[in-house]
């Protein structure tokens, strides 16, 4: 596989960008062509014509693609290029937030979740979600790995002590933490921080695990042990990233895809994307020479 | 270019430098003293008056000595709490709407000037507001109207802070907590009301220490009474008000009361001020 031979910092994004408009893109380049999205066969996902606005200003235009059941799927791009507009609206996040709206289908195991009559209170049970900023719940460990179970209620205290385990054990923080499950989970360090949030993703058992730049803030080696994480997850979950860093797509994922103005650039394998990118762009890119 | 160590404009800024740190430092001796002075003076007359009577008796008339002001203490101290049971949910809900709904809205505009506006009005004002709205309809000074008065110097405090300490609780924070399925009420009153609650304990305890020591407002409305309380319904004991009449009066023994009243209230302010530094400073301790 060729490694992009530039490495970009891996620029954080404006968490705010949910409010902003992304910056209109400074590089002049010739309209975008949107791959077929053939090479997935069962999608778990499968976003149709997906158009976002905020407010008047449009962020994405026509994304079509499939996430593949099971896999990793990572999108990658230069800032502002809608990425994380995208995954914000698997879950909807983006309701949050007034004058933000979505148009299109996205099919979660063929039933259109953009539907209103979908509440997404019980759309956020199935598709998980992890951020660029660890947040830890101002309370215990424990709490923090139960909020999830104990919001759907009505489990014994013995089996939420099973899954709370299960999930810290799955988040590989168990033997860090488990003599200090009382202890405020804001005490623990950045990559535990961020490993305590997967656990707590991870132990109300969803089917998709969203997750927006999630070791943008980490060092190396904490970021290691989350791709670890993500790559036992293959099976479990179907995981979608967003990421700046490129050798990371290249390492944690199967299916790639690029971004840009808004628009899906191309979609398809990850080793074929990196090393037979179809589109100038795509490689303009991943070689480092623009974004 | 002109030589560094010993040109005239060098020196000169050293002497400005020089001059100015002296002043600055002058005036902080100064304000530093004003302080110093007043509480020595309250805390070494005051603890003279202060003794087990001072706390369980009445008063007594001038002249005769002994006596107390347990009623004025326990006045002001229910006055303090109803005020509080009255400001504190008002406040905090308000603050919740302008940092959860209103943040953008006119209305929410309106309101967070209003409470700005009330938090620098003075007290007096709003005692003899609640003179004109409660007392004179009602036909009598009471506990409740003197009670109204300091929660509604409370409200735009504690609202203010609590919007303000709502709003520092990171996005994100409240994006994971709706990521993973939570109704809005929940993650308001589970995670957010929680992250933020050393700020806002913090803004409850300064608005009850301001108002504590607050005697304009009461004087129109719970007005004071030598007895033991009877009920929210009349006239009420309190500290500063008893404080306020035995200072002007011509009696020494009933000077030296308003010393130990003075004391007493400026020493629970000053606790309450501190604890809810410590509380402020224990919880955001990562």
């Amino acid at each position: 596989m060729i490694r992009p031979q530039q490495t970009r910092d891996p620029m954080t994004e404006d968490p705010s960008t949910a409010q902003n408009p992304p910056e209109t893109p400074h590089l002049e380049l010739p309209t975008p062509m949107v791959q077929e999205a053939a090479p997935v066969t069962d999608p778990k996902i499968s976003v149709r014509d997906l158009n976002f606005y905020y407010g008047g200003k449009q962020a994405l235009t026509d994304n079509t693609l499939d996430i593949a059941r099971g896999e990793v799927t990572a999108f990658i791009g230069p800032s502002g290029c809608g990425k994380s507009t995208h995954i914000r609206t698997y879950n909807r996040m983006y309701e949050l937030y007034k004058g933000q709206r979505a148009t299109g289908e996205i099919l979660l195991d063929g039933v259109n979740i953009l539907d209103p009559a979908i509440p997404a209170l019980s759309l956020r049970h199935k598709i998980g979600m992890i951020f660029q900023k660890a947040t830890p719940f101002p309370m215990t460990v424990f709490d923090n790995v139960a909020y999830g179970l104990r919001l759907r209620g009505g489990m014994p205290k013995s089996e939420l002590e099973g899954r709370v385990e299960e999930a810290l054990k799955g988040s590989a923080l168990w033997d860090e933490v488990k003599d200090m499950l009382n202890q405020q989970g804001t005490q623990l360090s950045g990559g535990q921080q961020q490993r305590l949030c997967i656990a707590r993703a991870i132990a109300v058992e969803p089917e998709v695990l969203l997750m927006d730049e999630p070791c943008s803030a980490l060092d190396p080696i904490a970021t290691g042990k989350i791709e670890e994480l993500i790559d036992e997850f293959k099976g479990r979950f179907t995981v979608v990233i967003v990421t700046h860093n490129m050798q990371q797509a290249g390492r944690v994922s199967d299916y790639t895809a690029f971004f840009y103005l808004g628009r899906l650039v191309e979609f398809g394998e990850t080793e074929a994307l990196f090393t037979r990118p179809q589109n100038e762009q795509t490689e303009a890119y991943i070689t480092g020479r623009f974004g | 270019m002109a030589g560094i160590a010993n040109s005239a404009a060098t020196a000169r800024r050293r002497n400005v430098n020089a001059a100015v740190m002296a002043l600055s430092t002058l005036a902080a001796f100064v304000g530093l003293g004003m302080l110093v002075w007043i509480l020595g003076d309250v805390a070494l007359r005051g603890t003279q008056a202060i003794n087990w009577t001072f706390f369980t008796q009445l008063p007594s008339p001038p002249g005769q000595g002994g006596g107390g002001l347990a009623n004025a203490i326990a006045g002001t101290l229910l006055l303090t709490v109803v005020a509080a049971l009255m400001a504190v949910p008002i406040g905090v809900l308000a603050g919740t709407y302008l940092a959860e709904f209103g943040a953008a809205t006119k209305f929410g505009a309106a309101v967070r000037y209003v409470s700005d506006i009330l938090v620098s009005a003075p007290s007096i004002v709003v005692g003899v507001f609640v003179y004109l709205v409660m007392v004179k309809p009602l036909g009598n000074f009471s506990g409740w109207s003197g009670a109204v008065s300091l929660a509604i110097i409370m409200l735009p405090v504690v609202t203010r802070t609590t919007e303000e300490m709502l709003r520092l609780v990171p996005l994100e924070m409240r994006e994971s907590t709706l990521a993973l399925g939570a109704p809005y009420w929940r993650m308001m009153v589970g995670v957010i009301y929680r992250a933020a609650a050393a700020g806002m304990v913090t803004g409850i305890l300064l608005a009850v220490a301001r108002v504590s020591g607050e005697t304009a407002p009461l004087l129109f409305t719970a007005l004071n009474s030598p007895y033991w309380m009877n009920g929210l319904n009349e006239p009420m004991a309190n500290l500063t008000v008893t404080l306020f009449n035995y200072a002007m009066s011509p009696y020494d023994d009933w000077h030296a009361m308003a010393w130990g009243a003075a004391f007493l209230i400026t020493a629970a302010v000053l606790a309450l001020t501190v604890t809810s530094r410590l509380v402020l400073a224990r919880t955001h301790r990562p």
